[in-house]
């Protein structure tokens, strides 16, 4: 007996590629570009947002029959606030230095509108399991382009993964750049996760012409 | 046995029809037409052929860039030599300038600039004909003679080749190719070095050969640019003459540093019609506007020595043209006829915005003691939205005058009988 049925399945593989929430939805975008100069925030936001819209799309999901629908974009700001603040304070306890460098980006995920969206024109009118399917499934296609583009902008422009020095060291000269090679300092300015972001558009376009829009 | 009567041009035809219609047609056609005319016609309708098509415009260019490349193979010796041993006594051009040591240097540092500028931008080209399937466009003639005269002399080539392929690519065939794109791509791939590379584009050790490698070392040498040091209050400290200036005997990137053959090369262009003169003209009465109102700020008083900006505020406005890069983006950038305004009060503004801005961005961010490419840059993105206010504000003046128009019918002499035209 599978795990997942069919349509299950899609809840969560559709968003990772054709129905990305950044690169095709274009939602989400502002911390996409703030935040990914570095790979462990990348990978820290990822989880943050992983976090708060599967359990926000549960808790909606479960709540969907009672929420006045005049009301319900406060009573969903409520459930995503209380969620934004967990992680916020868990991340202040344990990674200190971390939440520095996200800053107000985490209270931020509050304003994504990958999660508002999710909650209207899903956990509103689905059931809990398939709400959660849903919001895993979106919060890793959010998440799988951060650490892509954490990825290329930490590595081209720090010269380390993770921290690790994996090219070499720039100031004792060695590794590749014994060779002359140097970091490049746009890859750590915001307008560079913009094109590397249109890059990643561009190739998943070409690869699949069927996400080409007519005009 | 006929084959060998052949002639090359005979062999490029034939080759031609076997590779139509293949995957690398266009590359071929690419080489085919560099060397000869094509041998086809076209077969239907009538048509005029204009002398002046893309290939003879981007020519002309290249044409007024030549003697400025000559003169910056030159300059790069003798800016090496000159902070090597001291600047020459009783400097004479042809003795000190024009010898075979300083174009040496010329020909090691500056020839490859440009090798790896026309190499690496042209195989993008080629690689985007190919797969686009179109004709490979001429686009890259003149930004590839561009590139390497507005980057510092001591650019690492793999650098400028990163650089190229992000310009090429990012500033032109994202929007669809030569003809369609926003920004300059010439710019666009300065632009970038700066921002990736910054101690490479900047301090006092880029503008002279061997500068960087030296740099730590007691053999140490340097050339700061005149704004460098203007920019650290240190007007005192350099010792060049006007003439010295404006015949371009100073550091700066390749080719900026001589207004006196910019200055013809953007006559030859205005008077062989490939440049806007009215671009050029605004552009240089921006700068002097904004020249003219930091000089009025000094000498009003508003600002003592101490101050981090005296330095090149108190500058004299007129210089600002022939220090720096701002002649150079003035007549080869901002004149580029397809990032810039296409309608004329258009280019009066365009180029008025691109003066002024580029001469504040000077004095007032130290962090880039040269901010030509980033006005012509921003003017760049600006201008269709410059064209658009032209082209309504004419419309709806002309719209005021038809409305307004009074028709006299001919069969009548009084002027009672005028009908006041109704708005369509």
């Amino acid at each position: 007996m599978a795990l997942l049925s069919k349509k299950d399945t899609n809840l969560i593989l559709d968003p990772l590629a054709d129905n990305n929430p950044i690169t095709i939805q274009v939602l989400g975008i502002c911390s996409a570009l703030a935040i990914t100069a570095e790979l462990k925030a990348s990978i820290v936001m990822a989880l943050s947002v992983l976090f708060v819209l599967g359990l926000g799309n549960v808790v909606i999901s479960l709540m969907r029959n009672i929420i006045p629908s005049k009301i319900r974009i406060i009573v969903q700001l409520v459930v995503v606030a209380a969620l934004v603040i967990i992680v916020d304070q868990v991340l202040k306890a344990f990674a200190y230095e971390l939440s520095k460098t996200l800053a107000v980006f985490v209270g931020l995920i509050i304003t994504n509108c990958i999660i508002m969206g999710r909650f209207e024109a899903f956990a509103l009118g689905n059931g809990v399991w398939r709400s959660f399917l849903d919001g895993i499934g979106n919060a890793a296609g959010y998440g799988i382009i951060l650490i892509i583009v954490g990825f290329f902008r930490e590595l081209l422009g720090s010269g380390t993964l993770l921290g690790f020095p994996v090219l070499g060291n720039p100031i004792e000269k060695t590794g590749l750049y014994s060779i002359g090679y140097e970091n490049n300092g746009f890859m750590l300015l915001s307008p560079m996760a913009l094109i590397v972001v249109g890059l990643l558009i561009w190739v998943q376009r070409s690869r699949n012409k069927a996400l080409i829009e007519e005009n | 046995m006929s084959d060998k009567r052949l002639t090359f041009k005979k062999r490029l035809h034939i080759l031609k029809h076997h590779y139509r219609g293949k995957k690398l047609a266009p590359a071929f056609n690419a080489f085919h037409t560099f060397l000869f005319s094509p041998d086809e016609t076209t077969h239907s309708g009538g048509h005029i052929r204009g002398a002046d098509d893309l290939k003879r415009t981007m020519n002309t260019v290249i044409m007024a860039l030549i003697p400025i490349l000559l003169f910056s193979m030159f300059n790069a010796g003798y800016q090496h030599y000159a902070a090597l041993n001291g600047f020459p006594e009783n400097f004479s051009v042809l003795n000190d300038f024009l010898t075979w040591d300083n174009f040496w240097i010329g020909i090691i540092k500056v020839l490859p600039l440009v090798v790896v500028s026309y190499g690496v931008g042209l195989l993008v080209e080629f690689i985007f004909a190919v797969i686009k399937g179109h004709e490979v466009e001429e686009g890259y003639l003149v930004t590839g003679m561009l590139v390497p005269l507005i980057v510092p002399i001591d650019t690492p080539l793999w650098m400028l080749a990163v650089a190229v392929v992000f310009g090429v690519v990012i500033g032109k065939e994202v929007f669809g190719g030569t003809g369609m794109n926003i920004l300059n791509p010439a710019l666009t791939i300065r632009a970038f070095l700066f921002f990736a590379y910054p101690t490479w584009m900047s301090g006092d050790k880029v503008w002279v050969y061997q500068g960087m490698e030296r740099a730590g070392t007691p053999d140490a040498i340097s050339g700061e640019t005149i704004l460098g040091y203007l920019a650290q209050n240190n007007a005192s400290e350099f010792s060049y003459t006007v003439s010295d200036m404006f015949f371009g005997f100073i550091p700066g990137s390749v080719g900026e540093t001589s207004a006196f053959l910019i200055l013809l090369g953007g006559l030859f262009l205005v008077f062989s019609k490939i440049a806007s003169w009215r671009i050029m003209v605004s552009a240089v009465a921006g700068a002097l506007a904004m020249g003219l109102i930091f000089n009025g700020v000094v000498d009003a008083g508003w600002i003592t020595e101490t101050s981090k900006f005296y330095g090149l505020m108190s500058f004299d406005f007129w210089k600002h043209l022939i220090v720096g890069g701002l002649a150079f983006g003035i007549v080869y950038m901002a004149t580029d006829p397809v990032t810039g305004s296409q309608t004329n009060k258009g280019k009066w503004i365009y180029g008025f915005l691109i003066g002024f801005i580029s001469v504040m961005i000077r004095v007032f961010n130290p962090a880039y003691p040269e901010g030509v490419f980033l006005a012509i840059l921003l003017m760049n993105v600006f201008a269709p939205t410059i064209d658009h206010y032209v082209v309504r504000g004419n419309i709806s003046r002309r719209m005021k005058r038809f409305k307004d128009a009074v028709i006299i019918p001919k069969d009548t002499d009084t002027k009672e009988a005028s009908i006041k035209v109704e708005t369509i």
